[in-house]
């Protein structure tokens, strides 16, 4: 918050479930210039290495939180001052755009656009990282600004305000009602200095923002014959992740095909055992899931991420499944924890819990976040190959396709090729060429399929 | 009964015994049996001869020994009583008192709360009071409406609120509701027990300023009080011991969602029982009906959004 000339860098939120974060690097030192949305400082938190844009112009007078030290959302990181100019011309101009940047630094969030909601798709969780983040006066805040409730909306169009320039003090940084109705009655000059005169023009606004956000703009004309509909919030969180995928990540696939033969005999044997003992539907993407958690042992990178200019492998997997919701309309990707812990019949139980409670919309925030490795199985529609999109920031994504009877070449025991009726099916790896090289994409790949193809009787 | 003679009460045990929960105590002994019957093992008979009394001119009072019991007479009500006015022009003015609801392990066939069944039948008027002083000023309209009222008495109350009564004849009328307190953050809707539960919760966040709005009769409601509370807080949670699915709060949601809409801050919150039936045990019956702690958790989560 400024005061006087003085603008305060804080430690932004980063979704309601995160409470801290770690000042990584200053990208400036004291005494440096430092322009409004220019990154002045890296901060990480236990999943996300993120840049915070300088809440305003002017030189960096203190940093009060040095490298290396975890410090709670909210706290005081730096000023700057006494800068020539702290943007005091087109205020909300200059601070808005300035969080909008800020947002990428709400990368952990499932929390923020979800907070209202019991079920949050994950796709929304990354599309926080993009989502603006709106205020600057409150940047302890964190936020999903975005969403005004019905009474908001109208007191904002009675009284000719833009909600974006309200404090909000509700859930994720909301504007509540109480908020706009004291900021009526107390006027902006409660607001901070820089942010006091009038309120927002929307073009300035729009022309300072870094990234092309969806304007407002006017609804499509149609020809006849066309329908429309706007987007709900999990298509604009789908839409904006995807693209940020393919933008972030070199994605690259690589497919093999396993002989499933000994998984299919197994399965046989096992599925109305565990179905009568437990009531859980043995399935073939619990084999291929328990085969991947043990691969990615062996194969770390895959597991890992880069976070900034580091690597960072996990020794654990949280091993997210694409869940389809009705009618092939959205999706979400909840994310079974400490995989590596689970037996064949615990990876059934909690793919089933997790896939019905994605379609019951009974998944809690934390369901869909901390993902290190993720599962689409688009094979239960029968196709047999396909390049899915990484869940960033993981550095890979197992498609696992439908197993279909093919004529194979197998050896005999007397060591003459025949032909033989095999189960097979298709896996494929799309990995972040970034981190992960061809032959060590192969390599997990192979040990997959050799994992699968030798599945004894007694592993679970 | 004193005042007019055209009230009779009809129904099992409400005589020698004096109810089942002795509401009717002493009624035989100094109205007669001719006035206060006691009828055989039959909510249909007790419907049907009820509205027949209604037709040639008598007030009727019938209970129902429980109120799950009244599916048995479903067909005089719903299929008579409700319709004979709109059919024939006949008033049909009787009253159905309802013992309703749980909280003392009666189960699935003695702890429901019915009322809105039958605040979805048009013709029927539906009463769930919650202080003694509404109990009798309600009972009075009830028996005076022309119209067939269902007079639901929470089990929960009988013995557990006291509250001071007017000794003199009043009335309170059908429709409206009562601000039990007044609030600035937020809203609760109920009736019945719920009421102090509602209270008890309010009580516990010192911190928010919670508006109580007694609904007192489901049908009709007094939609005007409760949207002008609405549009003060735009905070609102509506709170009943029925289940949820289907339940009057329903109602009252999409109405004020419908109408009220520019002025909420936050979704409709509706706190219920789950859709099953009533249980048995102590333990699951309490996490069936809504507690204290579920209201006070409910009102932080909206005083929070």
């Amino acid at each position: 918050m400024a005061t006087g000339t003085a603008v305060d860098v804080v430690m932004p939120q980063m979704g309601v479930s995160v409470s801290e974060g770690t000042v990584t690097r200053w990208l400036k030192s004291i005494g440096d210039h430092v322009d409004a949305d220019e990154s002045i400082v890296e901060i990480s938190t236990d999943k996300v290495d993120t840049e915070v844009p300088s809440p305003g112009s002017g030189t960096l007078s203190e940093i009060l939180v040095e490298e290396g030290q975890t410090v709670e959302v909210g706290t005081l990181l730096g000023r700057i001052g006494e800068g020539p100019v702290v943007e005091a011309a087109p205020p909300p101009a200059a601070t808005q755009p300035a969080a909008d940047e800020a947002a990428p630094a709400a990368s952990e969030s499932v929390a923020a656009p979800v907070a209202p909601q019991p079920a949050p798709p994950p796709a929304q969780r990354e599309s926080v990282e993009t989502e603006p983040a709106r205020e600057l006066e409150h940047a302890g805040n964190g936020h999903d600004r975005a969403f005004v409730s019905p009474v908001v909306a109208r007191i904002a169009t009675e009284h000719g305000i833009d909600p974006a320039t309200v404090p909000g003090s509700g859930r994720g940084g909301r504007v509540t009602k109480k908020d706009i109705v004291s900021f009526i009655e107390e006027g902006p000059a409660q607001t901070p200095p820089e942010a006091t005169t009038a309120r927002p023009e929307p073009a300035p606004r729009q022309a300072a923002q870094p990234q092309p956000r969806p304007a407002p703009a006017a609804p499509p004309t149609l020809e006849p014959g066309e329908a429309i509909e706007p987007m709900n919030a999990m298509r604009r969180g789908i839409a904006e992740h995807m693209r940020r995928s393919l933008d972030t990540a070199a994605h690259v696939t690589s497919a093999i095909e396993v002989d499933m033969s000994r998984v299919v005999a197994i399965r046989e044997r096992l599925k109305p055992e565990l179905q009568r003992s437990y009531g859980v539907n043995l399935t073939y993407l619990s084999f291929v899931a328990r085969a991947t958690v043990e691969t990615l042992r062996d194969w770390p990178w895959v597991n890992a991420e880069l976070r900034g200019e580091s690597i960072v492998t996990h020794n654990y997997v949280n091993l997210g499944f694409a869940v389809a919701l009705e009618g092939g309309k959205g999706l979400i990707v909840p994310v079974l924890k400490h995989a590596e812990g689970l037996n064949l019949l615990g990876m059934a139980r909690g793919v089933a819990d997790l896939a019905e409670r994605a379609r019951t919309k009974k998944l809690l925030p934390d369901d869909v976040q901390g993902g290190t490795f993720t599962i689409t199985n688009p094979g239960s529609f029968g196709t047999f190959h396909g390049t899915p999109v990484i869940n960033q920031p993981q550095s890979g994504i197992l498609g696992t396709y439908a197993v279909v009877k093919r004529a194979w070449v197998i050896r005999d025991e007397n060591g003459n090729d025949a032909l033989a009726i095999r189960p097979i099916m298709n896996l494929t790896l799309t990995y972040d060429h970034r981190l992960v090289d061809g032959a060590y994409a192969g390599g997990f790949l192979r040990e997959l399929r050799e994992k699968l193809e030798t599945w004894g009787e007694t592993d679970y | 009964m004193r005042r007019d003679k055209r009230v009779i009460v009809i129904g099992e045990d409400v005589g020698v015994y004096g109810g089942a929960f002795k509401v009717t105590l002493g009624f035989q002994e100094e109205f007669g049996p001719w006035r206060v019957i006691d009828a055989p093992l039959s909510e249909t008979a007790i419907l049907g001869g009820a509205t027949g009394a209604a037709i040639v001119g008598m007030r009727p009072v019938a209970e129902m020994q429980f109120a799950d019991f009244i599916s048995c007479g479903w067909d005089h009500l719903v299929t008579v009583a409700a319709k004979q006015r709109w059919r024939a022009g006949t008033p049909i003015p009787i009253t159905v008192r309802l013992p309703s609801g749980g909280g003392f392990s009666g189960g699935p066939f003695h702890s429901q709360n019915p009322e809105s069944s039958f605040a979805h039948i048009p013709g029927l008027k539906c009463v769930c009071p919650a202080t003694p002083a509404d109990a009798k000023g309600l009972l009075i309209s009830a028996i005076e409406d022309p119209n067939p009222v269902l007079f639901f008495e929470h089990k929960h109350l009988y013995r557990r609120v006291k509250g001071e009564v007017p000794d003199e004849r009043y009335t309170t009328p059908i429709g409206e509701a009562r601000l039990h307190q007044e609030g600035d953050d937020l809203t609760v809707v109920t009736w019945g027990a719920m009421l102090y539960t509602a209270a008890e919760a309010a009580a516990k966040l010192d911190d928010l300023s919670v508006e109580i709005l007694d609904l007192r009769t489901v049908m009709p409601w007094d939609k005007e009080a409760v949207l002008a509370s609405v549009r003060k807080t735009s905070k609102v949670l509506i709170l009943h011991e029925d289940t949820k699915s289907g339940g009057f709060g329903a109602e009252i949601a999409a109405t004020i969602a419908e109408e009220a809409f520019a002025d909420l801050d936050a979704p409709i919150k509706r706190i219920a029982a789950p859709d099953t039936p009533v249980p048995f045990s102590p333990p699951l019956e309490r996490a069936f009906i809504p507690q204290v702690d579920d209201v006070v958790a409910g009102l932080r989560e909206l005083a929070d959004y």
